[in-house]
Formats: structure tokens, C-alpha cells, sequence
């Protein structure tokens, strides 16, 4: 599925003036503004403390925000969220069939009801052969892939993908934000990815929402026109250097500024 | 490939770790039946050399002797206790489970009934037991109910414990899939208690044991139907110390034949994927 250019997608998701305090005097994000569209690939930037990962939980509505309002076009509806977390959050007792089925068990699915899902899920991460595996015997690319195909089996509007790849190490990285670009492509999903590497974020988004820490706030947006699909070739071009150039000076902005 | 021809197939560090690997396979059988045959028999030595009469310490051949001719005694109250002792670690599991579940799903049941549960178990079971005895009419139920209070307890904790100690994304993550309080506690709390459930079950295995041999010399009463402790109990009073002896093996068997079986259970329900419970390689 081809995406629409930038300006010309429907709307997801729109956060006003959000602002997220803790007990009163910690200001975890101050006044957010931000419009997800379908087929976006945005990335939140910045230092630890920035509220990026705050940003991502009130999305994800596991925490409400203190002023400011989070809305989904179109309402709210059951199958809004997939989420990758920073580890691969599987069930270990689990086989990796059944981890992935997760989101449509606890939806009351029968497992044979949504084994072609489950199947084409595993089959787009390359892990169609290791569906009977348990996790611990899989390495932890291969962790973060079940993990990458649990959240996008039910096709939901957004994914949240907290710093998924920090962990891993760059050989297992590159090929896996490659490997994403490519998903992406194939099913047109819509994603905010947390990161705190310049060189991810450029690589595989189209929007990079720089974030600054105390509080944290929105810095700057940072447009990437680069055409998808992105490849090796795309990694080492100028004008991959370029772009990341420019998002660095963004975020030594961010580092330098303590409003 | 020269080098690699020339090189044996092991190399001296393998080596030792294979003679390492053998030794640990049969020592760890080798060993412990050794230091059991030298403890038999010096037993037997310090017997015949010190000339102790048999009602004070009698040779480990007159008690296997004895084993054997008082079997029909020995087994009938050995099925009384273990009978007992399984029933009070079945309700143990099964309250202690339970009431971990009951605590776990509200706060305000924890913050109220913990304490108690701690209370019961700090209380030694010998001080309660005359009581029980007293208001208790069925004497079945009254060694049911001691053998419990000490099993109980370590199946509640780890059983609490380990449906807290449920993977913190994972609860994220259910939580935003929408998944109800029965979902979470079903797919998630209660699979993550499974190996703590399991290490509480070995313990209260053993305790139930205990419970049960405690409470038959509190009751103390004998008769038809009455276990192994009352079986020792009635041989000391008639100087039968053999009989004292072949009853005293028969429990510890049956101890370490519980612990192996729940050691065994365990190990079956979590081999395919708990640490505990995974062969390394290396």
C-alpha cells in the first residue's frame, strides 16, 4: 500500500496542549501539540526526561493527561493500539503462537479463528518456521520481532514502539529498522516511535518531533522528504547526512536550552 | 587444515570438564549411599563393641527385621498418616491459593486477613493443637486442621508473591488491550505465579507431613485407625524400640518420597520454559 503524501492523509490522533504533571510540581510534558495521520512514521526525539515516554503513555491511556485533551478521530474504538516496548514483553510460558495471539484472545478469539492473522503476522517478521518456539529460544532480535508482529496482528490505527531497538545490538538493529521500513510499506501502518538515536529516527521516519527535557516540551518538528522505500543505499547517501545533521542541531538545541 | 587435523578432538580443558561431568553424575548417587552403608555400619559396630541391650539401641538388622514382621502395622498406620498429610497439603493448595488470589484481587481483604494469616502461622501448631482437639469432635478433622495451619502458609505467600511479581509491561500491555480483572488474573498473574506457587508447594509438602505427625502425638489417643506417630508413641511406652526405629524410617521416606514428587511435578510443568527448570548448554 502506497502512502498519501504528507497534507493529504485522513487524522488519527490529535493531542492539544497537553500537559502531564506529577504531584503537582513535576512537569513531565508541557503543552504538546501534535496530528497523527494515517500512514505517518513519527519519531519523538530527545534526551532521557524529555516526556517522551510519558507522551507515549498517555496515548496509550495508561495515564491521563493533567490539562489538555487526547482525541481519536472518530471516536475511540476497541482495536485503536499496538505496543512495542523497549523489551520484548512476551509471555514465557507462552509459545510464540500464542504470545502473538494475545491481542485477539483477549478480544474472546479462538485461536483457529485467527490463525491466518496470527500466520501472515509471522510470516511478514520472518518467523513463520519458529511458531511452536518458546521465547527464551530465540535470540533477542528474533524477541523483538514476535514482539513487532503481536502488535500489528489486528491491523490497529497506531502503534507506540518505545525505544524497541536500544537494547539490540547495531548489526541486529540496522536490519531490524530496515525490516520495519519494510513492513511498513507492505501494510501502511501508522506509527510513533520513541527514540533517543538521531541516526533511527532519520532513517526511518517521515516526521521527527524534537523534545526537550525540564520540562519536557516540544522543541521543533523536523520534516524528512525522503522518498520510501529507504534502503542501505539511503543510509549512507549526502542527503541522509544532511538530514541527520539537521536533526542533530535540533536536538543540541534541545540539550543546550533549560527554560 | 593441517592444524586442525593435528588437534585432538578435546582439548585438555574439555577433558577436565568431562571427567568434572562424570564424577558429579555418579557421585552424587555414589557418594551419599556410601556415607549411609559407613554410618549402618558403625551403628552396628558401636552396638556390639559397647554391648548395648537391644530395648536401648538395637542393630540396623533387627530393625529391618522388625520392618518386615510388623508391616501390617507399620503400613496401615502409615496410610492413616500420609492420608492425613495429603489431605491437609490438598486444602492447603487449594486455601492458600485461594486466599493469595482473594488478596491479590483486593487490597482491602489483604490489609485485612494478612496479619491473621501471619499470626496463625507463628503460632506453634503443638500449642493449638490440644484446643482443636477439644471442640473439634471427628479426630480426622482435627489432625486435618493442624496438618493445614502449617502447610498452608507457604503456599499463600509464594502464591501472593508470585502473582505480584507479574512482568510490569505485560500489565501495561493487557491493560491496554482492555483485558477484564478474570483475563489478567487467568493469562497473566496466575502463569507468572506458577514457579513461586510451585517452590511454596515443596515446602508445605514437607510441613504438611510435620502437621500431621505433630498433631497424631498432641491427640495422642490410639485404637484402630491410628498413624505412625501414635505407632511410636505406643512402642516407647512399651520399650519396643526397634518398632520406634522401622516407624521413624517409614516417615522419613515418605517425606523425601514427597518432596522428590513435588520436586518432579515441578519440574515437569516448567521445563519448557522457566530458568529453574532449563538444561544449559554450556
Amino acid at each position: 500500500m502506497q502512502s498519501l503524501p504528507l497534507g493529504q492523509r485522513p487524522a488519527v490522533l490529535d493531542m492539544s496542549n497537553v500537559t502531564k504533571t506529577f504531584n503537582g510540581d513535576v512537569v513531565a510534558l508541557r503543552e504538546m501539540n501534535l496530528g497523527v495521520n494515517a500512514g505517518d512514521f513519527i519519531s519523538l526525539l530527545g534526551p532521557s526526561g524529555c516526556g517522551k515516554s510519558t507522551a507515549l503513555r498517555l496515548i496509550a491511556g495508561l495515564s491521563s493527561p493533567s490539562s489538555g485533551r487526547i482525541s481519536w478521530a472518530g471516536g475511540q474504538s476497541e482495536n485503536d493500539l499496538g505496543v512495542v516496548f523497549q523489551e520484548p514483553t512476551l509471555m514465557p510460558w507462552a509459545t510464540v503462537a500464542q504470545n502473538v495471539w494475545l491481542p485477539f484472545r483477549l478480544k474472546g478469539k479462538s485461536y483457529a479463528s485467527v490463525k491466518d492473522e496470527i500466520m501472515e503476522a509471522l510470516r511478514l517478521v520472518g518467523l513463520e518456521r519458529f511458531l511452536d518456539a518458546y521465547p527464551r529460544e530465540l535470540s533477542g532480535g528474533m524477541k523483538m520481532r514476535v514482539s513487532i508482529a503481536r502488535a500489528m496482528v489486528t491491523k490497529p490505527r497506531l502503534i507506540l514502539m518505545d525505544e524497541p531497538f536500544a537494547a539490540l545490538d547495531e548489526i541486529t538493529r540496522f536490519r531490524l529498522n530496515n525490516d520495519l521500513l519494510k513492513l511498513k510499506a507492505k501494510i501502511g501502518c501508522t506509527v510513533i516511535f520513541v527514540t533517543h538515536s538521531v541516526f533511527e529516527s532519520v532513517f526511518l521516519s517521515d516526521r521527527i518531533v524534537v523534545m526537550a527535557a525540564r520540562p519536557g516540551r516540544v522543541i521543533r518538528e523536523v520534516q524528512v522528504p525522503a522518498p520510501y522505500p529507504r534502503d542501505e543505499e539511503f543510509r549512507t547517501s549526502a542527503e541522509y547526512a544532511a538530514l541527520c545533521r539537521q536533526a542533530s542541531e535540533a536536538l543540541q538545541d534541545a540539550m543546550g536550552e533549560h527554560a | 587444515m593441517s592444524i586442525a587435523d593435528n588437534q585432538p578432538l578435546y582439548d585438555a580443558e574439555d577433558l577436565k570438564r568431562l571427567r568434572a561431568a562424570r564424577f558429579e553424575r555418579f557421585g552424587k548417587w555414589l557418594l551419599p549411599v556410601a556415607v549411609m552403608i559407613v554410618m549402618i555400619w558403625f551403628w552396628d559396630r558401636l552396638v556390639v563393641w559397647n554391648n548395648i541391650p537391644h530395648f536401648i539401641l538395637p542393630r540396623p538388622g533387627l530393625v529391618l527385621q522388625t520392618l518386615i514382621s510388623d508391616w501390617p502395622i507399620l503400613f496401615d498406620a502409615l496410610l492413616v498418616t500420609l492420608q492425613i498429610t495429603l489431605m491437609a497439603l490438598a486444602v492447603a493448595v487449594i486455601g492458600g491459593v485461594g486466599l493469595a488470589v482473594l488478596f491479590t484481587q483486593s487490597r482491602l481483604v489483604e490489609m485485612s486477613f494478612y496479619p491473621y494469616a501471619v499470626i496463625l502461622q507463628v503460632t506453634p501448631v503443638v500449642s493449638i493443637a490440644p484446643l482443636i482437639f477439644i471442640y473439634v469432635d471427628s479426630r480426622t478433622a482435627g489432625l486435618l486442621i493442624c496438618a493445614w495451619l502449617v502447610a498452608f502458609f507457604p503456599v499463600l505467600a509464594n502464591t501472593t508473591l508470585g502473582l505480584n511479581s507479574a512482568d510490569h509491561n505485560l500489565r501495561d500491555l493487557f491493560r491496554i488491550y482492555g483485558a477484564t480483572r478474570w483475563q489478567t488474573l487467568r493469562y497473566l498473574r496466575l502463569p507468572s505465579a506458577l514457579p513461586y506457587f510451585l517452590g511454596g508447594l515443596r515446602i508445605a509438602g514437607g510441613l504438611a507431613l510435620i502437621g500431621a505427625v505433630v498433631a497424631e502425638y498432641v491427640a495422642g489417643t490410639g485404637g484402630i485407625g491410628s498413624g505412625l506417630a501414635f505407632r511410636i508413641l505406643e512402642a516407647g511406652y512399651r520399650l519396643n524400640i526397634p518398632r520406634m526405629f522401622a516407624a521413624l524410617i517409614l516417615i522419613a521416606v515418605t517425606g523425601v518420597i514427597i518432596f522428590a514428587g513435588l520436586s518432579f511435578l515441578s519440574h515437569m510443568l516448567l521445563r519448557k520454559w522457566h530458568e529453574s527448570a532449563v538444561k544449559r548448554e554450556t
